[in-house]
């Protein structure tokens, strides 16, 4: 069973309709006994960082979810908001990240050149592989995800991009580190791509 | 490389979509599900509701209704018409609505507009603005399904709506609306160049070539239509169309 976790932010309705589909057992919830028993999580998010973050703490749900992630070695999908949560830190806010993966949150910064790039990045945008992974199982090459974000993960840890999108440069719009992993975009909104990333989330991940 | 969004608009009124021309004279379409439907698999960049008289009937939002539809569509969705709290905004965003569209609210509050933005994140907030111009050549902002003057000009009204927070802007021109003659770029234009965030082009596309107009010409970032997508044919038969990726490379 996979739990949508419910910490007040993100577009929860909408990825749990996805799992519907693709004939996921997903279930939305932030009762501590419920996440314990999830088989993988998936971790939503709009809006900013501190939001995020306090509304994690404000539930008391770090500890639990720091002894699922790296205890339990529990799946992870972080998305959006999600994704940059598994980070150390945000350039957006003052709080701690999870911290799950070795690497920071920055807001898009273009040299002159690229000036004229809008923030946010809002709209469809390819996303291209640097390595083999589960989640890319029968993904078409043209694949386009929907994106609505200022801020972009920059990870130390080389090996922990599994796909890089461009956008003025190229960021990391998907990430993936062991049992941990995260997608910049929202696949809950990006049709057919999306909804064959969250089944191979689903039924290919481990 | 992002490819600028296409964007059908779709008029709610009445439980069923409609579309008007020059915001009068709305025309039956059929029943919002079917046609949503058939936009999910054309597999559309976003789509646009707008109940365009649940704000004069003093309405809330048509929950059930958008709930049907959000789990039918699996793409960026926004919702406008008669949103007046957060609770409104937060029973739509636990649909899965991404986009809160505010109009005739954002002008008599614009406090909210950042209460709204602090709460969803300003990517949650789009403002729409239908906009008319005056015998005098001057454009003013209009509300209450364009029956309101509100004296504003579009960019300073555009301009302060970004400094609360807004996190793109819908702009709609009522002369344009239904008409098929193309948008009206100089507004676009002058709206775009005055706001950071992104600006969605709306009224008057009737072909490609408008749609890629409108983000060339009008630096807009998106380019949203109803009839061009729902009629076909001089005799304005309902037929939904959406234009295919390899149409939609006039845009870049």
């Amino acid at each position: 069973m996979i739990v949508i976790v419910d910490y007040g932010v993100g577009n929860l309705g909408s990825i749990a309709n996805m799992l519907k589909k693709v004939g996921a057992k997903a279930l939305t919830s932030s009762d501590p006994d419920v996440l314990q028993q999830a088989d993988k999580l998936i971790l939503p998010g709009v809006g900013a960082f501190d939001h995020g973050m306090s509304k994690l703490n404000e539930r008391g749900l770090v500890p639990l979810l720091n002894h699922l992630a790296l205890e339990k070695k529990v799946p992870v999908l972080g998305l959006c908001l999600g994704m940059q949560l598994l980070t150390r830190k945000s350039e957006e806010g003052q709080l701690s990240g999870l911290g799950w993966v070795d690497a920071e949150t920055v807001r898009f910064k273009f040299e002159a050149a690229n000036a004229h790039l809008k923030i946010p990045h809002m709209g469809w945008n390819t996303v291209e592989a640097r390595r083999a992974h589960p989640l890319f199982t029968e993904l078409e090459a043209e694949s386009r995800f929907y994106f609505a974000h200022s801020f972009h993960v920059v990870c130390h840890d080389e090996e922990a991009i599994l796909a890089g999108t461009d956008y003025g440069y190229s960021f990391a719009s998907i990430i993936g580190k062991g049992n941990i992993m995260g997608v910049q975009f929202h696949p809950e909104k990006s049709h057919k791509f999306g909804m064959k990333l969250l089944e191979n989330f689903a039924e290919r991940v481990a | 490389m992002i490819r600028p969004r296409v964007i059908p608009c779709l008029l709610l009124q009445n439980r069923g979509l409609v579309k008007t021309v020059k915001f009068k004279d709305p025309k039956y379409l059929g029943d919002p599900i079917n046609i949503v439907r058939i936009f999910n698999d054309k597999e559309v960049d976003e789509l646009i509701f707008l109940d365009i008289t649940a704000t004069i009937e003093k309405r809330r939002p048509p929950f059930e209704m958008l709930a049907k539809i959000t789990s039918e569509c699996f793409m960026p969705l926004g919702y406008g018409g008669g949103i007046r709290s957060l609770d409104d905004i937060k029973a739509l965003l636990s649909l899965g609505i991404e986009k809160i569209i505010l109009n005739a609210y954002a002008f008599e509050d614009a406090g909210f507009v950042r209460e709204a933005a602090a709460y969803g994140g300003s990517q949650a907030v789009v403002i729409s603005m239908d906009v008319k111009k005056n015998l005098l050549g001057r454009y003013e902002v209009f509300t209450h399904d364009g029956r309101k003057a509100t004296g504003l000009d579009p960019v300073k009204h555009a301009v302060a709506m970004e400094k609360q927070g807004a996190g793109e802007l819908f702009v709609n021109s009522i002369d344009r609306d239904g008409t098929m003659q193309g948008y009206d770029l100089e507004l676009v234009r002058r709206v775009s160049s005055a706001v950071q965030i992104p600006v969605i082009a709306c009224g008057g596309a009737g072909k490609l070539q408008d749609l890629a107009d409108a983000i060339k010409v009008g630096g807009a970032s998106a380019a949203a239509a109803g009839s061009m997508f729902v009629f076909q044919g001089p005799l304005r038969a309902v037929l939904i169309s959406y234009p295919s990726p390899e149409e939609s490379r006039i845009l870049l």
